[in-house]
C-alpha cells in the first residue's frame, strides 16, 4: 500500500517487449512524422527553380541565344526541348511535359538591331499558381534587365519587350489547381482502404480460410473482390468530378470520357496496392497504418501539394514511382489544358504497366503468405 | 501397415508418413493413417500437438514436406483442386459472414461451388430442415448465438453434398443440448454415407466416434476404434486392475494411495480415484489400508478404462519413451 508506483517496473519491462515485438509500428510512427518533416522543409522551397521549359528559337542569331542564356542562368528555367514550330511548344505544354514556353520571334534580332522594340513570347501554364507567378516574374525581370542594358548602352535603343501570357488558369485559382490533383487523393483513399479493409475483415473473421477449402480460385477471388470496388471509385470519381465542376466551379477543358477511361488503371493500380496491404496486415488497425504509408507519399510526393520540380533530386526521382504522380498530370492535363489522349497516353500506359505489376505480385504474395499461412 | 486404397474402395482419407516442418520445427511427424468412408473419425490431441496442421495438408492449404496423402482418391499434392469439390470444411470459429443474413450465406457458398439454380434451392431447402434453421433464414449471422451459428456453419459446409466433412473443433464453446443435437445429427448424416473427420477436447465425443487416432506433438500415439483402445497392452498392462474408489477426501486419499506398493498408478476423477492395482491385490486389504490412514471409503469396484485414461497412459508412455531416447 506503500508503494503507489507500485508494479511499475513490471508494466514498464512488459511495453518495452511489446514494442520491441512490434517493431514495425515503432519504426512507422517514428519514420512517418520525420519524413513528412523533411518532405515540409524542403519541398515548400518558395524559391522556384528549374521549371521545365520549351524553346522556340524562331530567330536564332546570337542575340536571341544570348536572351536564353540570361534566362538559363537565372536558374528558374531549365530547358528540357528546343522545338521548331508554334503546335510542338503548345503540345509540350498541354501533355504537362513543360510548363513555360519561350517563344522568339524570328524578326527578334532583326528589330534589336534595327534599334526597334523586339517581344518575346512567353507561354506559362497556369495550373500552378507559384510556378506561374514565379515564371512571370523572372520573366518580366530578365526581360527588364535586358531594356536597361540596351537603353543605357544606346539611348536610342527599343526595350525587350517581355510579353507572359498565362494560359489554362488565367485567374490563378486555387480550388482550379488543387481540385485535380485532389481527384487523385481521394481516389486512392477510398479504393486502397476498402480493398485492404474487405480483405482483412474476412482474414480475422475466418471465412477467407474457409473460402480457401472451396474450389474458388485465388483470381476468382481477388477480382470478384476488385470489380465491387472498380466500381465504387468511378462512382466516386464520377461524385469528384461533379462536385469540381458545379460547386467549385472548376471548368473541365478537356474529354470527361478521356478521364473516366484514363482513370481506369489509375483505379487498377490503387485497388492492387489495397491488396498488397492486405497481404500483408493481419488486422484492420495494421491495414490503417500500412494504408497510410502508401497514402502519405502520394500526398507529398506526387506534384498534388508542392511542384514536383521544386522538390530535391531525391524526392523528385521518388516522384516517378508514384502513381498519383501520373494521375495527377491526367487529370490536370484533362481539366485544366485540355489535353487529348495524344498528349497523356504515356502516363495511362505507365498507370497500366505499375498496376499489371502491383497486381501480379500482390497476387503471388496474396497465394503464398495470405493461402499458404 | 495399411492396404494400397486403390485396392479398396471404401477409403475416404488415406495418409502415409505425412510430414509438414515449419523451419526447424517438425509439426507433423511421419504421421499415418486411414479413415473408412462413412466413419466418424475423432482426431485428439492437445493443442497445439497438430491437429489443425494436418488438417491444413489434408485440404491441400498446406504443402506437405513428405509423404503422401490421398483424400477420396486423389492425391492432396496434384489434385487438391479436385480434392476441395468433395470436401466441406467447418473450423473452428464457425467462419461466416456476420453482416449477412443466414439465407444469404448458404447461397453464398452454394454458389462458390457453382450449384445451378435449382440444385442450390433444393439443397438450401434441404440443408435448411436438416438443421432446423427455418425461422432464422432472414436473421444477420451476428445475430445468432453459439449453437445456431455452428448449425449455419455446418449448413454452409455441406450444401454441396460433400462425401466428407473436416469439422474442426465443432462443438468449442456451444451449450450441451446443441451439443447433443449436432452429434444425432452427425449420426444421421453418416448413415447416409458421409464420413466425418472430427478434432475435440471433449472426452465423451470421442467415445462416440467409430474410430479414434491420439496425436501428441506431432506423432499419433494411439489409432483404433474405443474399444481396441482401452485393450491395449500399455493401457492396460498383464496382471493389472482398474478401479475406481469412491472416497468424500479424495485428495487425502490420493496421496496415501500413492504410497500404496499394490498400486501403480492413481488420478483424481471428481469424488473418486481411478487407480492402476496389481490385480493379486486384495480389494478388501486396499480397503483396509486406506482405512488405517483414517480414510473413509465408500466404495471400490472394478472399472473399464475411458479414452481418457487410454490417452493419460499413453502419454506418460510416450514421453517416458522420450525421455529414455534422449537419456
Amino acid at each position: 500500500m506503500r508503494n503507489i508506483f507500485r508494479g511499475f517496473r513490471a508494466v514498464f519491462y512488459k511495453e518495452v517487449l511489446h514494442v520491441r515485438r512490434d517493431f514495425a509500428t515503432l519504426f512507422f510512427s517514428l519514420i512517418i512524422p520525420l519524413l513528412q518533416m523533411v518532405v515540409l522543409g524542403f519541398g515548400i522551397d518558395t524559391n522556384i527553380r528549374q521549371i521545365n521549359t520549351v524553346v522556340y528559337n524562331a530567330d536564332g542569331r546570337r542575340e536571341s541565344r544570348e536572351l536564353l542564356d540570361r534566362l538559363k542562368n537565372s536558374d528558374t528555367f531549365h530547358f528540357i526541348r528546343y522545338v521548331e514550330n508554334d503546335r510542338d511548344m503548345n503540345d509540350a505544354i498541354i501533355s504537362g511535359r513543360a510548363r513555360v514556353g519561350i517563344k522568339i520571334p524570328v524578326d527578334y534580332s532583326d528589330r534589336l538591331l534595327h534599334q526597334m522594340g523586339a517581344q518575346v513570347l512567353v507561354l506559362i501554364d497556369g495550373s500552378d499558381s507559384s510556378v506561374a507567378g514565379q515564371a512571370i516574374n523572372v520573366t518580366t525581370a530578365i526581360g527588364l534587365d535586358e531594356s536597361l542594358r540596351r537603353v543605357l548602352q544606346n539611348r536610342d535603343t527599343f526595350a525587350v519587350d517581355m510579353r507572359p501570357k498565362l494560359l489554362f488558369n488565367p485567374d490563378s485559382r486555387s480550388p482550379n489547381f488543387f481540385l485535380p490533383g485532389l481527384t487523385a487523393v481521394l481516389l486512392l483513399n477510398v479504393t486502397t482502404f476498402l480493398t485492404a479493409f474487405s480483405i482483412v475483415r474476412e482474414k480475422e473473421r475466418g471465412t477467407l480460410e474457409q473460402l480457401f477449402v472451396t474450389p474458388v480460385r485465388p483470381m476468382g477471388l481477388l477480382f470478384g473482390k476488385l470489380l465491387p470496388y472498380l466500381a465504387i471509385g468511378f462512382f466516386e470519381l464520377c461524385m469528384i468530378l461533379a462536385f469540381m465542376r458545379f460547386v467549385f466551379q472548376v471548368p473541365i477543358h478537356g474529354s470527361v470520357l478521356l478521364l473516366a477511361f484514363l482513370s481506369l488503371p489509375y483505379l487498377f493500380v490503387s485497388l492492387s496496392i489495397g491488396i498488397l496491404v492486405s497481404s500483408k496486415a493481419n488486422s484492420q488497425a495494421e491495414a490503417i497504418q500500412l494504408a497510410f504509408l502508401t497514402f502519405l507519399p502520394s500526398i507529398f510526393f506526387s506534384g498534388y501539394i508542392f511542384p514536383r520540380e521544386t522538390m530535391p533530386t531525391i524526392f523528385y526521382v521518388i516522384s516517378y514511382f508514384i502513381p498519383a504522380s501520373y494521375y495527377i498530370n491526367i487529370t490536370r492535363g484533362i481539366i485544366l489544358r485540355g489535353a487529348g489522349l495524344t498528349h497523356l497516353w504515356l502516363d495511362g500506359l505507365v498507370l497500366f504497366v505499375m498496376g499489371s505489376l502491383l497486381m501480379v505480385v500482390a497476387a503471388r504474395r496474396f497465394q503464398h503468405k495470405v493461402i499458404m499461412a | 501397415m495399411p492396404a494400397n486404397p486403390s485396392s479398396n474402395g471404401e477409403v475416404a482419407i488415406f495418409a502415409e508418413h505425412l510430414v509438414r516442418r515449419f523451419g526447424n520445427f517438425t509439426a507433423v511427424d511421419d504421421v499415418s493413417f486411414r479413415v473408412e468412408k462413412g466413419e466418424i473419425f475423432g482426431f485428439l490431441g492437445p493443442n497445439g500437438s497438430g491437429k489443425t496442421t494436418v488438417i491444413k495438408m489434408l485440404t491441400g492449404l498446406l504443402p506437405l514436406s513428405g509423404g503422401s496423402a490421398q483424400v477420396e482418391g486423389l492425391d492432396v499434392r496434384t489434385d487438391s483442386e479436385s480434392v476441395r469439390e468433395w470436401i466441406g470444411y467447418m473450423s473452428q470459429n464457425f467462419s461466416l459472414y456476420y453482416d449477412l443474413t443466414v439465407a444469404e450465406n448458404l447461397q453464398f457458398y452454394g454458389r462458390i461451388y457453382s450449384l445451378e439454380p435449382v440444385r442450390l434451392k433444393r439443397r438450401i431447402d434441404e440443408v435448411v430442415q436438416l438443421n432446423g434453421l427455418g425461422p432464422y433464414l432472414n436473421r444477420l449471422g451476428a445475430q445468432l448465438s453459439g449453437g445456431w451459428k455452428q448449425r449455419l456453419a455446418l449448413g454452409c459446409a455441406m450444401l454441396h453434398e460433400p462425401k466428407l466433412l473436416f469439422l474442426d473443433e465443432p462443438t468449442a464453446g456451444i451449450d450441451p443440448v446443441a451439443r447433443r443435437q449436432l452429434w444425432d445429427l452427425l449420426f444421421e448424416l453418416s448413415g447416409h454415407g458421409i464420413t466425418f473427420f472430427v478434432t475435440t477436447h471433449y472426452m465423451d465425443e470421442a467415445e462416440r466416434c467409430s474410430h479414434v487416432a491420439y496425436i501428441y506433438f506431432g506423432k499419433i500415439i494411439a489409432d483404433g476404434t474405443p474399444n481396441s483402445l482401452r485393450e491395449l497392452p500399455d493401457v492396460q498392462p498383464k496382471g493389472t486392475l482398474r478401479v475406481e474408489i469412491t472416497t468424500p477426501e479424495v485428495t487425502r486419499a490420493l496421496r496415501y494411495a500413492r504410497q500404496i506398493s499394490g498400486i501403480r498408478s492413481a488420478t483424481i476423477f471428481g469424488q473418486s480415484i481411478h487407480a492402476l492395482i496389481d490385480d493379486h491385490f486384495d480389494l478388501n486389504e486396499l480397503r483396509g489400508q486406506l482405512l488405517k490412514n483414517g480414510i473413509a471409503v465408500a466404495e471400490i469396484r472394478p472399472l473399464a478404462p475411458s479414452l481418457e485414461d487410454v490417452f493419460v497412459e499413453l502419454t506418460y508412455k510416450h514421453q517416458a519413451q522420450l525421455e529414455a531416447a534422449r537419456a
